[in-house]
């Protein structure tokens, strides 16, 4: 039998400190690049806008690009490299003029540097500013529902307590993947969303996984007497160990592997998904067993003080 | 526990027969997304207040007739706000009688205001009207629509009306997105309305139009410098003949010029009131406008009975031929303007198509020697299971027309990981059941029941996840949640159910097996 652990036995919740810090961490370095660029980059998806995708003949350098499109005066508009240096994005802002008038114009500038030759035109997406706004809220809706849907369904099967700690360890996997994004620069877009929401359902798997061992230790006894609930937690999830790795192995090397090879598209999903699995099984081994020690820990010194506040009256 | 074996057997032998007929032919069977075979995505938004303004105005127009027919002098009818219409009466001893007109005429119409003094009629549409006009917009624009990608010929288009006011157009495979766009966009509302020559546009610019008239243009490009000018005409509002009476429209070639134009035929009212405008006006110009631009405006040299007119202006042969179709779907109801557009050209589709498959192909192997390397034969009976679950999911979408896009590929992928969990939570199950010192039957047993629970767990939380995101999804990210869902949910019967017949068919047996290899 070729084992990944055998029989192991770390201390996880004793070194939580440390977890806790480490995430704490990356968000704080994750947000601080947002605050540093503006804030969370939304793709066309959210924030409307016409996208271009061209590619030309032979490499072009993106000096020529940007002196082209210049020559328009479109506003702000974003060049960016895609895949190789044939190929580019233009991301053009919305503007009243509509989709039509935009790429027509964008293309003729590029069509008027006789050095660029035609370019071939391999997407245009155009959102426009109301079906943006649309987006955004079913957007928000959606991550609310699908928290709520996963929320309601631990709490269901589980208990409140383990609900919550599901929650908290779903939106501690959405904020790291969101500060993986913007410190990698990339733009929220509808495919990105996807990859959240799958995240979300996803990572709370293996939480599941360990709290069920938790109460079947319980029921079967194996609880020995004066075992504290953070040893509890601790022996499930060391117990579950090497299924909680292996799961996610599984799906990490598909993530990566379309991340390599699913092409410059799927790339921005790709990477979320594979985040996103990394942190959620970071999250079941750390996040949620260390919060949920952590707050009957509160509870309990709190019952206790006011036991004392009592007894003193 | 060998139970119902034989039917179990079957049962698995039908599913396979039933998915390989349903894949076959391979190449027909699936759906490919506008994202992965090219194509437009157009989301339109039906402006249906223009609808109801314009429907407000031809009431308008009937009820000026109707009075001046009474001999009620009208000083003034004009649409307010949206759906309002006020009347100004220019005869107060008439009031009674105006009043019962407008009312008998506008049936459609509340009384909002009625001011005896200021000889002031204010009605409004009913609000049932109202309703009903937004509707028929959208409706008739999606005809129309249809209409005119028929004529235009695209394989399998997809034209759908989306919420109250929208209209999604899905055209897989057009070869010239801009051409197509303007041909479905366009409203084509063709009117043909006299020049009123006794003013002077120029001066009309700048101090205004006469009450009746308006100022259209027209776009002249100049032949050597490419610039465009805009010409302005001083024209009356009232068209006489519309799109509305056109019964044909084509194509034909002008023999000195060689130059296309377009040549149309009205129906018979059309052709009579066409008649009786060029014979009342032998000598004015007459303006061809569409859309609200004038195309040209020739003069009228004699009475045209032939019932039949010509559009010329410098096309395009395709824009000629685009122009004859538009001209017989007839004009969208109410203009409409793009929402979202999505257009992805062939040479991308298939390289995505190729980059997913290398994509799948790869992470299938690696999985795969995952599972043997780490799981002996155990693992390749997962791997013989994942296989299946391939088969199951890509039959189930042929079996319900579910398209395949982009992300949907992604989706696959996340299957072939997610697929294989299952069978690591109950092989990790069984491991620790023979640790724990039981027998292999034994061990099989309580792994399979035992990982139940938390496979069926595991599948809610990701089948929540992919129900919210496929309510919530556009086109390729519903591709991704279609994919996902049936690819979880096949799961259960291949790792489960179909990995425990094997296991059942080869640890079972008869025969006492003495090593279990996971």
């Amino acid at each position: 039998m070729f084992e990944l652990f055998r029989n192991p036995n770390f201390d996880f919740i004793g070194r939580r400190r440390w977890a806790y810090i480490i995430s704490v961490l990356f968000i704080l370095a994750g947000f601080g690049s947002m605050v540093a660029k503006g804030g969370l980059r939304y793709g066309i998806d959210f924030s409307g806008g016409t996208l271009i995708q061209v590619r030309f003949e032979k490499a072009v350098p993106v000096d020529r690009i940007r002196r082209a499109l210049e020559t328009v005066r479109m506003g702000e508009s974003v060049i960016q490299e895609f895949g190789d240096t044939r190929e580019y994005l233009l991301r053009l802002p919305a503007t009243e003029a509509g989709s039509e008038e935009v790429t027509k114009q964008a293309l003729a500038a590029l069509a008027k540097e006789p050095e660029l030759g035609p370019p071939e035109v391999r997407r245009v997406e155009y959102v426009g500013p109301q079906v943006g706004r649309d987006l955004q809220i079913q957007a928000i809706y959606a991550a609310l529902w699908s928290v709520a849907g996963i929320l309601a369904y631990v709490a269901i099967r589980f208990d409140m307590l383990g609900g919550m700690a599901s929650v908290a360890a779903i939106v501690h996997d959405v904020l790291i993947c969101l500060s993986a994004m913007s410190l990698t620069n990339r733009e929220m877009s509808l495919p990105i969303l996807a990859a959240l929401l799958t995240i979300i359902g996803y990572s709370v798997n293996d939480t599941i996984v360990a709290y069920d061992r938790v109460r079947e230790n319980r029921t079967k006894g194996a609880r020995r007497k004066g075992e504290s609930f953070a040893t509890q937690i601790n022996n499930a999830i060391n117990q579950t160990l090497s299924r909680t790795v292996l799961t996610a192995l599984t799906v990490f090397f598909t993530t990566a592997v379309l991340y390599l090879f699913g092409g410059k598209v799927l790339e921005d999903m790709a990477f979320v998904l594979t985040i996103g699995v990394v942190t959620g099984t970071f999250s079941t081994v750390y996040i949620a067993g260390s919060l949920i020690v952590d707050w009957q820990g509160w509870r309990e010194r709190w019952m206790a003080r006011r036991k004392k506040a009592v007894a003193k009256a | 526990m060998r139970r119902n074996l034989g039917l179990r057997i079957g049962l698995v032998i039908v599913v396979i027969a039933v998915s390989v007929w349903y894949l076959y032919p391979p190449r027909s069977s699936i759906n490919l997304g506008l994202d992965l075979q090219g194509g437009i995505h157009l989301v339109l938004g039906v402006d249906v207040d223009k609808a109801l303004e314009a429907q407000v105005e031809r009431a308008g127009d009937t009820v000026r007739g109707e009075l001046e027919k009474k001999g009620i002098a009208v000083s003034k009818i004009e649409r307010r706000g949206i759906s309002d219409l006020a009347i100004q009466i220019a005869s107060p001893q008439s009031w009674d009688s105006a009043l019962t007109t407008v009312t008998e005429v506008l049936g459609a119409f509340d009384r909002k205001e009625a001011d005896q003094a200021a000889g002031r009629i204010v009605m409004t549409l009913k609000p049932r009207e109202t309703t009903q006009i937004r509707e028929l917009a959208v409706r008739q624009g999606l005809e129309t629509i249809r209409n005119r990608v028929d004529q235009f010929g695209v394989a399998e288009p997809s034209i759908q009306q989306q919420g109250e006011n929208r209209i999604l157009v899905q055209l897989p495979g057009v070869q010239d997105p801009a051409r197509a766009k303007a041909l479905i966009g366009k409203t084509a509302l063709l009117e043909f309305k006299l020049v009123d020559d006794k003013v002077d546009p120029e001066t009309a610019v700048r101090s205004g139009v006469p009450d009746g008239d308006e100022i259209l243009y027209q776009r002249r490009v100049d032949k050597e410098t490419h610039q465009e000018r805009k010409v302005p005409f001083v024209v009356q509002k009232k068209a006489y003949v519309t799109g509305r009476d056109v019964a044909t429209a084509r194509v034909s070639i002008d023999q000195n010029t060689s130059e296309p134009y377009v040549s149309v035929d009205f129906n018979a009212a059309g052709g009579r009131a066409f008649s009786d405008l060029t014979d009342a006006n032998v000598g004015r110009r007459l303006a061809i406008v569409l859309d609200g631009n004038i195309h040209s405006a020739p003069q009228i040299r004699e009475r045209i009975p032939s019932g039949r007119a010509q559009i010329t202006g410098g096309f395009t042969s395709a824009e000629a031929t685009d122009l004859a179709i538009v001209l017989r779907a007839g004009a969208l109801p109410a203009p409409v303007q793009v929402l979202e557009e999505r257009t992805v050209g062939p040479s991308l589709g298939a390289d995505s198509v190729r980059q997913g498959i290398v994509a799948i192909l790869a992470s299938t192997v690696l999985v795969f020697v995952f599972m043997m390397a780490y799981y002996r034969l155990s693992g390749l009976i997962a791997d013989v299971a994942l296989g299946l679950n391939l088969l199951l999911l890509l039959a189930t979408m042929a079996g319900f027309h579910a398209t395949l896009t982009l992300p949907g590929i992604a989706g696959i992928a996340l299957t072939i990981g997610m697929a294989v969990d299952t069978n690591i939570l109950i092989f990790e199950r069984i491991r620790e059941e023979l640790r724990g010192g039981k027998t292999i039957r034994g061990a099989i047993e309580a792994g399979f029941s035992r990982a139940f629970k938390t496979v069926i767990d595991t599948h809610v939380t990701v089948l929540v996840s992919g129900l919210i995101l496929f309510q919530f999804g556009t086109g390729p990210v519903k591709g991704f949640a279609v994919t996902l869902m049936i690819g979880i949910a096949a799961s259960l019967f291949t790792a489960v159910f179909f990995t425990r017949l094997l296991f059942d068919l080869l640890y079972m047996g008869p025969h006492k097996r003495e090593s279990l290899s996971i």
